[in-house]
């Protein structure tokens, strides 16, 4: 069952991936999508904790790094989502998030993700902007991630509570 | 979680009353699986961050031919054509509000307008850079030799978000249809980019407003060669930078900076239009004049591209030549 558990986690990264490059550019701010990988991601952590959601941070960031049109230095976004997968799932400590918890965790996630993946941009001088620039864009990201959250998360979480059961105790 | 553990496990085992004991191991039961998969979490975690490190340093690295170029490769060709599909299924969606702004035949002559607004335009902004060329070489067959290229017609399918700070785009054309890294991307307006890598069915092409982005430029009126950099903004208020090579040159606001070219057009063919000269400012420090510069191309809202090949390049699609027919 863990293998049909991790082909559907996989999935949901994949169709976020393609649906972040393809569908959320013509509705972009400047540019700027919400990042659904993230949200699988928190998502996962939320319902199933950190060990999961690590692994399938990793998955996800070295999608994200490797899928095209993506050309910065491969193992960054990797690196940002394993974090996130790994504090969103501490964030996990009653048994079910509420509402406010599942909006707070996200935009936790969203700005500490995003920030990572631009401090390594700086440290490897990647993409050679300034930090207010940076700075907001980290912002807009958290804003866009957080307005869907009420559409994205409730589905993401219920699917990977119906997997739940599968898990054996 | 150290700190925590070590707060738990006193009032788990502190004192004998079973019943308080009971409860609290039932409360902590809940997310006790969670507690047993924490632990091994810690060293899973401190494994993926390293292997996430291990990949960017290969990356770093590595350069062009690090093994994560394979790997991207590999992705891209799965990836590549599920980014064309759904581009293709959401088209009707995204060409909604063009559908109410103009419909049917209205909508074609506005498109027909439009394209030919944008040829004049680019015909307008290169002449004193053409007359100029036609000066300086012999005749005109040099320069129509230099100037004529095939293109092959391309759409834009997945678009980098901002938050990777990077600016490159996927198109719909790859090594079926002739398309070879470092070739020149252009559209009605002007320059685009040029093509990074590639894959059997799609292309990844860099920006030109991306800040890796270099282009050497020419402005048309003077002549005076100088570099463009990218700043890393798409949109309205995307610009490039254009530093002279010529320090004692001052370009006039509303220039026009087109391409200097490289050898063999390659990665950028020559006298493409760039864009137009909106402000200069001079560096005392750095002896050079610096021109911003307001591109063409809305970068914003890119869709149908041009990939400049080499005049019968075999192809899985139409052509089109230098004389305009297609092949």
């Amino acid at each position: 069952m863990s293998a049909v558990r991790g082909l559907v986690a996989a999935l949901a990264v994949a169709v976020a991936l393609v649906l972040q490059v393809t569908v959320f550019p013509h509705l972009a701010f400047e540019g700027i999508v919400p990042n659904l990988c993230l949200l699988v991601v928190v998502a996962a952590a939320l319902t199933r904790g950190p060990q999961f959601a690590v692994v399938l941070g990793f998955l996800a960031g070295v999608a994200l790094d490797l899928a095209p049109p993506a050309d910065h230095v491969a193992g960054r976004w990797a690196l940002a989502l394993v974090v996130v997968g790994w504090l969103a799932g501490r964030m996990r400590q009653d048994v079910k998030p509420t509402a406010t918890t599942v909006v707070a965790t996200v935009a936790a996630s969203s700005f500490v993700g995003t920030s990572i993946f631009a401090i390594s941009g700086l440290v490897l001088r990647d993409p050679a902007l300034g930090v207010p620039d940076l700075l907001r864009v980290i912002l807009v990201a958290v804003v866009w991630d957080v307005l869907l959250t009420p559409f994205v998360l409730p589905l993401l979480m219920r699917m990977f509570h119906r997997l739940e059961p599968a898990r054996t105790a | 979680m150290g700190p925590l553990d070590r707060l738990r496990k006193p009032s788990g085992g502190f004192g004998g009353r079973s019943r308080s004991r009971a409860g609290r191991e039932r409360r902590w039961g809940g997310s006790g699986q969670l507690d047993d998969g924490s632990r091994p979490s810690r060293s899973l975690l401190v494994a993926l961050v390293l292997a996430s490190l291990t990949l960017i340093t290969l990356d770093y690295h590595g350069g062009d031919d690090s093994p994560v170029e394979s790997a991207r490769r590999a992705v891209g060709e799965v990836f590549g054509p599920v980014e064309t599909g759904t581009a293709t299924a959401i088209r009707p969606f995204t060409a909604v509000p063009d559908w109410f702004r103009s419909r049917g035949a209205l909508n074609e002559d506005v498109a027909r307008l439009q394209a030919e607004n944008s040829r004049l335009r680019s015909a307008a902004a290169t002449e004193d850079y053409d007359r100029n060329r036609l000066r300086e070489y012999d005749g005109l067959t040099a320069a129509a030799d230099n100037l004529g290229y095939a293109l092959v017609p391309a759409r834009v399918v997945a678009m980098g978000s901002a938050q990777t700070f990077s600016d490159t785009v996927t198109i719909d054309a790859g090594s079926t249809a002739g398309i070879h890294p470092d070739m020149t991307v252009l559209n009605n307006d002007g320059l685009v980019g040029r093509v990074l890598r590639v894959t059997r069915t799609t292309a990844t092409v860099l920006l030109i407003v991306d800040t890796d982005s270099v282009v050497g430029g020419r402005v048309g009126e003077s002549m005076e060669v100088g570099f463009l950099h990218g700043r890393g903004e798409i949109g309205g208020d995307g610009r490039l930078d254009l530093d002279l090579v010529d320090g004692a040159e001052v370009p006039a606001s509303h220039d026009t900076v087109v391409t200097w070219g490289s050898k063999d057009g390659a990665p950028y063919v020559s006298g493409v239009p760039v864009g137009r000269v909106t402000s200069v400012y001079s560096s005392v420090r750095e002896s050079t004049q610096r021109a911003v510069i307001d591109p063409y191309v809305d970068f914003a809202s890119l869709d149908l591209v041009g990939v400049v090949v080499p005049s019968g390049t075999r192809s899985d699609r139409a052509v089109i030549e230098a004389d305009g027919s297609l092949r």
